[in-house]
């Protein structure tokens, strides 16, 4: 069964930092990595391969620096990798990336599964995946935490929930995404690493896929951010140095007051 | 096509733009601001934080302007599970009341289900006007297919201008696909709604990456404007059993309710401990407690305050503690009434997830970890000591 992993390139958030001075994000020397959910993708993908057969491609919308994370998955043992990039998909909201991805997809073709990350860490969505699969009129899956069988008919798998999980059968093809217990992605094979090397994912423009202009990038995107502000931060905190006893009797007091207890 | 420029002319070079890019795609040269288009992802956030309206984004639609004002009324989805309303679906009634209020609209609630006569009644008792019945044992159980399809329809029937579903593991798969399907705006995991009232429209805010930022987004120039909000951040209203809503039910056939997916087993993971995200108290604990052995002690502190245990993701990747109990941006996010943080440090990520709670407090023995810094009681100190004094000295109070 052929596999497609959509993965997006983000800034590796743990690195942000507010800059108290400014109240501006500090991002020198952020580095940029595989959206962390999109390793599990990426991982199901080629455990799947190794079951069932097949190919897995992987597929992302971004500017020319994402071909960086596309090599990153070849070395990881990934077969394929296909970059949609033109200035004409900037500022896509999750309405025109979904757009865009299932294009590419459909242009790829012969897949029996899409994978995805349950959420990109910079946007949080969550909202690709189904998206993409509106766009292409399939099922989806949300949330997997488990694939427990699949064939060229179809798949169940265990999509979790609140209170535990769903045990959710699927025709195929699908899309899924996957949440971080599903796996434990493996790490780059020196072979891998070897062909990343000179490997040039394939890169599509706009015309390539037949995309509509007024569909795609910032023209496609029916919201529009029109703010971006540092959160506020709470104070009036107290801090309780010294004595323990006396410290959690001022906190007691303070839960009383506030009558929290 | 949309293009960012900036405006040589107003460009001052001061460099005010360069950190607020998220994509480090702005740099100065010769004292102007120049952006890599290679880099650039017409993300917008430079454009606010330029003190001189250099930069322009410009969006190039061709604009078949839709008559926006045939669209009217908030519109709640009430998220069913066995025939009961989840509490996320009130709290939206609860934000959903104000924001029809200030527009001088309707709020009605949309309700999907088996049997639903008692949760439609209840959806009257917290405020809907009206409440928008669709009844079938066909959407007993959520499916996406058939629940997108039928919550589409409703929405072209009846155009609703504003609609909101909770950032639930539900609502997140099922309105994406309704936004596509009726090809409008939808903002994730909202945690601020407000009207502008001039323009009558929705003002969405929501936290970005990973916290660090907040974006205000809005959807200009399609109907109706949709968000999904986050769990425990809006207040439920009142249950007054003396309101009414008026009813409209509709019925659908057998291909809008067919389904290429089937839920074949529903499990619930056994816990004797308390739901974290219904929580009202919750006690936390990080890498600070050493061993999974010491969870005993945020066990023993829980217990004496009726409170759930949650944990920050060192603790859980340690294997410490199941992933279930993990808060923050990767597990679940939170906002009881009383947070009590034991030896985590405070990073963005865990923040982001608890930061809401009404009233935190922080035990760690670095006066300088950033926790201290969201809580409002922070107590410097060995955990080894303060935990089971704090527990002891609560069993006391709880006793008198
Ligand atoms: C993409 C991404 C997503 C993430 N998502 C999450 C998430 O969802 N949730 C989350 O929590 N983290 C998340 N993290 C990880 C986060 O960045 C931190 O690494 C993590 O929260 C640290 O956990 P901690 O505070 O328990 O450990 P540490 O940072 O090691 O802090 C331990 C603290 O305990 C204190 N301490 C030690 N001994 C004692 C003692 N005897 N008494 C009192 N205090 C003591 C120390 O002073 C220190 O402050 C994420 C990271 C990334 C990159
Ligand atoms: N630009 C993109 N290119 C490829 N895949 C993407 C892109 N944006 C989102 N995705 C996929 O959709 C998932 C959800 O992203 P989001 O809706 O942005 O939270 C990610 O985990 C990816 O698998």
């Amino acid at each position: 069964m052929n596999i497609i992993v959509c993965i997006k390139q983000v800034p590796d958030t743990t690195d942000v930092r507010i800059d108290p001075a400014t109240n501006t994000l500090v991002r020198e020397g952020v580095p940029s990595i595989i959206n962390p959910f999109d390793m599990y993708a990426i991982e199901e993908g080629l455990r799947l391969r190794e079951k069932l057969g097949g190919k897995v491609t992987v597929l992302s919308m971004g500017p020319p620096q994402v071909a960086a994370a596309l090599k990153e998955a070849i070395s990881m043992g990934v077969d394929e990798a296909v970059l949609l990039s033109d200035r004409a998909f900037a500022g896509a909201d999750t309405w025109a990336t979904s757009y865009t991805l299932a294009l590419g997809i459909r242009k790829l073709g012969g897949y029996g599964l899409v994978l995805c990350g349950k959420q990109a860490i910079d946007g949080d969505t969550a909202q690709v995946g189904p998206g993409i699969a509106e766009f292409l009129d399939i099922p989806q899956v949300t949330y997997v935490k488990k694939v427990e069988t699949i064939d060229e008919r179809g798949a169940t798998a265990w999509r979790m929930t609140e209170d535990g999980y769903e045990v959710v059968k699927t025709s195929l093809p699908a899309v899924l995404t996957v949440v971080k217990e599903i796996n434990e992605p493996r790490l780059p094979s020196l072979k891998g690493k070897m062909r990343a090397k000179s490997y040039q994912p394939t890169v599509w423009k706009a015309s390539d896929l037949g995309a509509d202009e007024q569909s795609t990038g910032l023209n496609g995107s029916p919201t529009n951010v029109v703010k971006i502000f540092t959160p506020p931060v709470k104070t009036g905190g107290i801090v309780l140095t010294g004595d323990v006893n006396e410290a959690v009797a001022a906190v007691v007091e303070g839960l009383k007051e506030r009558q929290l207890i | 096509m949309s293009d960012i420029e900036i405006l040589q002319d107003k460009c001052v070079g001061c460099g005010a733009c360069l950190p607020s890019c998220p994509y480090g795609a702005i740099s100065l040269q010769d004292n102007l601001a120049v952006i890599d288009d290679d880099k650039c992802t017409l993300c917008g956030a430079c454009v606010a934080s330029c003190g001189f309206d250099a930069i322009l984004l410009r969006k190039d639609v061709r604009e078949e302007k839709a008559d926006l004002s045939a669209y009217k009324g908030v519109w709640v989805f009430a998220e069913q599970k066995n025939g009961e309303v989840q509490g996320i679906s009130y709290e939206l009634l609860g934000e959903g009341r104000k924001l029809a209020d200030t527009l001088g609209v309707e709020l009605s609630a949309v309700i999907l289900g088996k049997d639903i006569g008692e949760a439609i009644k209840e959806l009257g008792y917290r405020g809907a006007d009206k409440v928008y019945a669709v009844a079938h044992p066909e959407l007993e159980h959520f499916h996406d297919e058939p629940y997108s399809r039928i919550l589409s329809d409703l929405i072209r029937t009846h155009k609703p201008e504003i609609v909101l579903c909770g950032a639930s593991t539900i609502g997140r798969a099922l309105i994406p696909r309704v936004a596509i399907q009726i090809h409008t705006g939808l903002t994730a995991d909202c945690t601020g709604l407000a009207i502008d009232e001039e323009r009558r429209i929705l003002l969405q805010t929501r936290p970005a990456f990973g916290g660090n930022i907040m974006a205000t987004i809005i959807c200009p120039n399609h109907r109706p404007q949709m968000a999904t909000v986050r769990h425990k951040v809006m207040k439920e209203p009142a249950r007054d059993p003396s309101k009414k809503a008026e009813v409209i039910t509709t019925s659908y056939d057998s291909a809008t309710l067919s389904s290429r997916t089937s839920v074949e087993k529903v499990v619930e993971e056994a816990t004797n401990l308390i739901k974290l995200t219904d929580a009202d108290i919750i006690v936390s604990g990080g890498r600070g407690l050493k061993g999974p052995e010491n969870f005993s002690l945020i066990e023993g502190l829980a217990r004496a305050i009726g409170g759930a245990v949650g944990a920050s993701r060192a603790a859980v990747d340690a294997g410490w503690i199941p992933y279930s109990h993990q808060v923050g941006q990767t597990g679940k996010t939170v906002a009881p009434k009383l947070y009590i943080a034991c030896g985590i440090s405070g990073a963005i990520q865990h923040l982001v997830g608890m930061q809401s709670s009404d009233c935190i407090i922080a035990i760690n023995k670095d006066p300088d970890a950033p926790i201290f810094k969201v809580a409002n009681y922070g107590i410097v100190g060995d955990l080894f000591e303060v935990v089971p004094a704090l527990t002891k000295k609560l069993q006391e109070s709880g006793r008198k």
